[in-house]
Parts: C-alpha cells; structure tokens; sequence
C-alpha cells in the first residue's frame, strides 16, 4: 500500500480543525460580550486556524522521511483484547463495585495477554487489589463505592 | 535576613519538622512513583493530616511530599516511560532510553544526583534572592506571560520532535483544544462539550497524562510485541546495570547542573511557569550547547539529556515557591494546592509574609535543603529495589499499569465517562505514536492551554483588542524574538542537513 499514512492522519486533523472551527463560530456568547475584543470564542477560532494552518502544510508540503510501520508484526488482537476489556471494566465498576471489577480486570488481563500461572495471577489480582483498596479507603479515606462488597457485608 | 534564616533554621531543625520531612519525602517519592497519582494528589491527601499541626510543620510537610514526587515521577518516567507530572516528562527522554539499555540504575543514580544538586543549588539561590526575585516576578505582565508561554511551545515543538517540527505543532494545537474543552474562565460559558455534563469542568490533567503515556505506552508495548526491534529493547530492560557515575558522565554532569539550576530556578520564580516549562527549556538549551557528537545522542540516552530536566525541574520547584509565598501567586499547579492550604492555616500570603510571619517563610526555604539531603540518602540506596519494577514480566506489568492508571481516574471522578475518555484518548495517542507524532507538546499544550488564554485575554483587553501589545514592552518583544529565532534556527538547521543529506 503506497498511501502515506501521515498524510493521511494530517488530513484527518486538518479536518478535526475545521470541525473545531465551526464548533468555535457557534459558542453562544453573551450579548454584550459580542464585540468585545475577547470573549469565550477568541481563543478556540485562533486554535482553529492554527490547527487549519499547521495540518494543511503537512499535507501540502513534500514528505521526505516517509515513516513505515510494518503492520504483519503488531499484535492488534491482543491489544483490541485489552481495550474491550477495560471498556467493559468502565461499563461495569459502578454498578458491580471497584473490588470485583478491578480484581476482575486485572485477572482476564494476564490472561489474554498469555500467563498461565494460575496462582500467581490470582495473587496479583483479588487479594493485591484488597490490599490496594485497604490503602485508598482504610488508610487514606478515600471513599470507593462497592455494591458488591455491600451486598456480602464486608463493607458497611 | 540573617535573623531569619536562623529562626528558619530554628523551626526546621526540630525534631517534629525533620521527621516530617523525611515522612514527606519517603511518602511522596512512593506516590510520585505511581503513575497517575503525582505530587499535586499526594499533597491533597496530605491537607486533612496537615490541619493538626501548625502552619510551619504542616508546610514542611507538603514540601517533603512535593520533592519526594517529583523524584519519585521522575522514577516512573526512567522506568516506565508514564510520567506521573508533566515536570518529569522531559526526563523520559533520554532516562527511558537509557533504561531499554539496560543503564537503568546509572539513570536513576544521575536522576537523583542531578535532583540533590538542582534543589541544593536552587535552595542557595533562593535563599539569597528571595526578596528581589519577587520584584522581578512582579515585572512580569501578561503580554510577557503569552509571549514566554509562546515560546515554552515552540521550544517543545523544536527540541523534542526530531525533526518533525509540523507534527509537534500540530500536537500543541491538538493539546490547546483538549485544554479548551469546559467551562470558560471568566464567563463560565461552556465550551465543546456538547451538552455532556461530564465535560462541563474540562478534561483532566492527570487524565490526558495517563492516557498519552501510561496506558498508550502499555498499548503500545502489547502493539509492538512482535516487533524485532522493540523485542530486543524489552530484553535488555530486564538488566539493571550499575548505579555508579564513572568520571566522564561526572564531568558532563558538572558543566549542565549549574546552568540548568538557574534556567530552572529562575523560570520557576515566574508564577504560573513552574518546572514543566523549566525543565523543557532546560532540556532544549543543553541540546543547543552541547558539541554534534552529544547532540545526536539526545533522545538516545544522553547524560545532559537527562541531567539537565532533572536538575531544572527541581530547581523550579524551589522557585515555585517564591511567588507563592511573595506574591500569594502559586508557580505550579501544585504550589497552587499548598497555596489553598495556607489560607486554611489563616496565613495570607504575600509580600509581608516574610515580615509578618518568617518563621513559615524561612523554615519552608531551610526545610527545603534539608528535604534534598534527605531525599539522596533515602533514594540512593533504594535503587536497586526500586529499579526492579523492572524485572516484572510485562504480562504482569502491563496490566497493572492500566490499572494505576485507570485507578488514578476512577478515584478523582468515580465516574465511567472518565474511564471511556481516558481509553479514547489512550487509542488514539497509540496511534498517533506509531507514526512518531511526539506526546511531549500535547502534555505541555494542555497544560499551559488555560493560563495561555488568560493571559491572551487580559492582554487583548488592555491593548482595546490591538495586537500591538506582542512588541510594545521591551521585555515582551525579546521572547518574542527568541521564539522567531529559535524557528528560523530550526528551520535552517532542518534545511541545512538536507542539504547536506
């Protein structure tokens, strides 16, 4: 595939900009804040046309140094693995609780990411995660909601 | 003077003060090094605990904490390459490198040396410039504040992206616009968050950061396992390497530790500045002085590379201080939340702060060296152990990264919105890292995006919305200047070695 990928993302940018311009022309402003010779829109039309000005050049000017990244050799399954499990752990930490999720997370991690050594895995998960939790809510009274904990009434 | 430095040696030499110091500095070196959890976290933690002391030891506190942070982010940056403040994201890189060498240990040791003589430097300086350096800070407008900002930007973009100066900039406006999500300063209109509640206070620093280096950097490595060239770096960050600093590294360190100290001290002493400009600009000069030979191992693993952020970024931490305790203006982000909890002990800060209360303006500057030594002989002989986060396989280490990470979100926010935004963000960083669009200017950008604005802000209304304000002050139009000249420069640097090629 002959297609320069940066080219590519400057082209995605330089689109991004325009998007963010158009966003920035619409912040509502107050009306006497209108005409002023700065208010909440001035900063983000500039950042606009800067975003405009740098990713156009990009894409106009000659690419010299054309970066290849050989894609055969990138492990995106294991990394998409990873990204759909912290998405999960996003959708899940406040209804089931930071304990589960996280000992959870940690463990299916080390497992798609290929360990097989059961024991110590659980080790690094369920009680580590214990432990951390004893540190952020018993020591540091930092307050981590767990509806699971509630339920089983190990937490009050 | 001398009396106060001796009534600031009086209190900070107790034993309560120095216990508190080294609780300070062995707490926050701990917390520093946990990526996501910085300096800024771990001195709000310590706020309640503070409350119960006086002012003066609950200070001395926060300033072990502070240093203790900062090195133990600088820890992280070496080892992980997931700075936990942006003051160490320089530090990342030439340690990081230097650690896939298999040097690790000699970069923490030049870390920590360079730390102890940046800090010990700057606390002299401090100690003998404090009073007029608030005049000097108070020279400072905001036209010269945009202007220094401007230039702290360019120099990033310049220096750290090897030769893609377009893609850097394109970072720093990419790092702007994240910066211009939420609620607008003055007027409190919000701004691109699309009617989500989430995003009406912003995104978060610690967010950004986690997401860019972090958790990309953990994509990043599961991304590249097969990779044989990143294989082979893996291996050898599986060997510690020594910690002692033979005569040469020695040598190169004594020539960019006095000039580092001042550039970092002196760009701390302006508020709003603090060590991540610092220890850019101080990075970006050393690479500027050195000979072609060490130029070309900046990014690689180079002694100046690493001594001279190091040594900045400490040094300005002293410097953060003056404008907090002179001016009441905090220097850093951090210095900010120190600045919160001194108006809790009922001290107002300012220029009388030193005649009215010197007890708490010299003890914090005396605890300050104390601090230093401290943190040497605590973090010098712990090394070796702290190096061997190292040795943990990266099936293990990945995931605990992401979960740090994550962690460091969920605790500040206990939202998910946060989590997918972190992921988001993360993806993309990842991405945009594989074809070598450098993470340091967005971080930065980001950063300063706020402070930018309100500066451009105050100086547009002043000057009735003219763009004459950029050259009316002398003082403004220099940085300007410098800034026109480091592009040019780089720019004829760029075209003379294609030339060249």
């Amino acid at each position: 595939m002959n297609i320069n990928t940066t080219k590519i993302i400057s082209l995605l940018f330089f689109i991004f900009s325009a998007f963010y311009l158009y966003t920035a022309y619409q912040i509502q402003v107050f009306a006497f804040d209108e005409n002023a010779p700065f208010n909440a829109r001035t900063f983000p039309i500039y950042l606009g046309y800067a975003g405009l000005f740098f990713s156009g050049l990009k894409v106009v000017l000659p690419e010299p140094n054309t970066i290849k990244v050989d894609h055969k050799n990138l492990e995106y399954k294991k990394t998409v693995i990873l990204i759909v499990i912290a998405i999960i752990y996003g959708a899940t930490i406040l209804k089931v609780g930071y304990f589960l999720t996280t000992s959870l997370f940690l463990f299916s991690s080390y497992y798609f990411l290929g360990e097989r050594r059961w024991v110590l895995m659980f080790l690094l998960s369920f009680p580590f995660v214990a432990a951390f939790m004893y540190l952020l809510h018993g020591i540091l009274d930092i307050y981590l909601r767990d509806p699971f904990l509630q339920s089983i009434g190990v937490m009050g | 003077m001398i009396e106060g430095i001796l009534i600031g040696l009086t209190t900070a030499l107790t034993l309560q003060n120095i216990l508190m110091v080294m609780v300070g500095c062995f707490f926050g070196t701990i917390i520093g090094m946990l990526p996501g959890l910085g300096p800024m976290t771990a001195i709000a933690l310590m706020i309640p605990i503070t409350y119960g002391f006086d002012p003066a030891t609950g200070l001395i506190l926060m300033a072990g904490v502070y240093y203790g942070a900062v090195f133990g982010g600088s820890t992280s940056s070496i080892l992980l390459n997931a700075p936990g403040v942006p003051g160490t994201v320089a530090t990342s890189f030439d340690g990081y490198p230097m650690a896939q060498q298999g040097k690790a240990g000699k970069a923490l040791a030049i870390a920590a040396w360079s730390s102890f003589a940046g800090g010990t430097l700057s606390a002299i300086y401090l100690l003998f410039m404090a009073p007029s350096l608030s005049k000097v800070s108070l020279s400072f407008r905001s036209p010269d504040y945009f202007a220094l900002m401007i230039l702290g930007l360019t120099a990033i973009a310049a220096f750290s992206s090897k030769g893609q100066f377009l893609k850097a900039m394109m970072m720093v406006v990419l790092g702007l616009m994240l910066a211009s999500v939420g609620q607008d300063s003055l007027s409190d209109i919000t701004r691109f968050t699309f009617n989500n509640m989430n995003l009406t206070d912003g995104i978060s620093f610690v967010l950004v950061v986690m997401a860019t280096f972090a958790m990309s950097e953990a994509l990043t490595i599961i991304l590249k396992r097969n990779d044989p060239t990143s294989a082979a770096k893996q291996v050898s960050l599986t060997e510690l390497g020594s910690i002692k600093i033979n005569k040469e590294e020695r040598t190169k360190m004594y020539k960019t530790i006095p000039r580092s100290s001042i550039i970092g001290f002196l760009i701390g002493v302006l508020p709003g500045a603090g060590a991540t400009i610092a220890s850019f600009l101080a990075y970006g000069m050393e690479r500027n002085v050195v000979n072609d030979e060490e130029k070309e191992k900046f990014g690689k693993g180079s002694i100046n590379g690493l001594s001279a952020p190091e040594t900045a970024n400490n040094a300005a931490c002293s410097g953060s201080f003056v404008p907090m305790l002179t001016l009441g203006i905090p220097g850093s982000g951090t210095t900010a939340v120190m600045l919160g909890a001194l108006l809790g002990f009922g001290v107002q800060p300012g220029p009388r702060l030193y005649m009215t209360n010197p007890e708490i303006f010299w003890s914090i500057i005396m605890s300050m060296y104390i601090g230093m030594v401290i943190l040497l002989i605590l973090n010098l002989p712990l090394i070796p152990y702290i190096a061997r986060i190292l040795a943990v396989p990266k099936n293990y280490l990945i995931p605990l990264i992401l979960f740090f990470s994550v962690t460091g979100i969920y605790v500040m926010s206990f939202n998910n919105f946060d989590i997918y935004l972190m992921i988001g963000i993360a993806v993309v960083a990842t991405f945009l890292r594989l074809y070598d669009f450098p993470m340091p200017p967005l971080i930065l950008a980001f950063v300063l995006g706020g402070l930018m604005e309100e500066n451009l802000r105050r100086s547009l209304l002043l000057s009735n919305g003219s763009w004459e304000f950029l050259w009316d002050r002398a003082l403004t139009a220099c940085i300007l200047l410098t800034t026109i000249l480091i592009v040019i420069w780089h720019v004829y640097k760029t075209m003379f070695k294609k030339t060249n090629n």
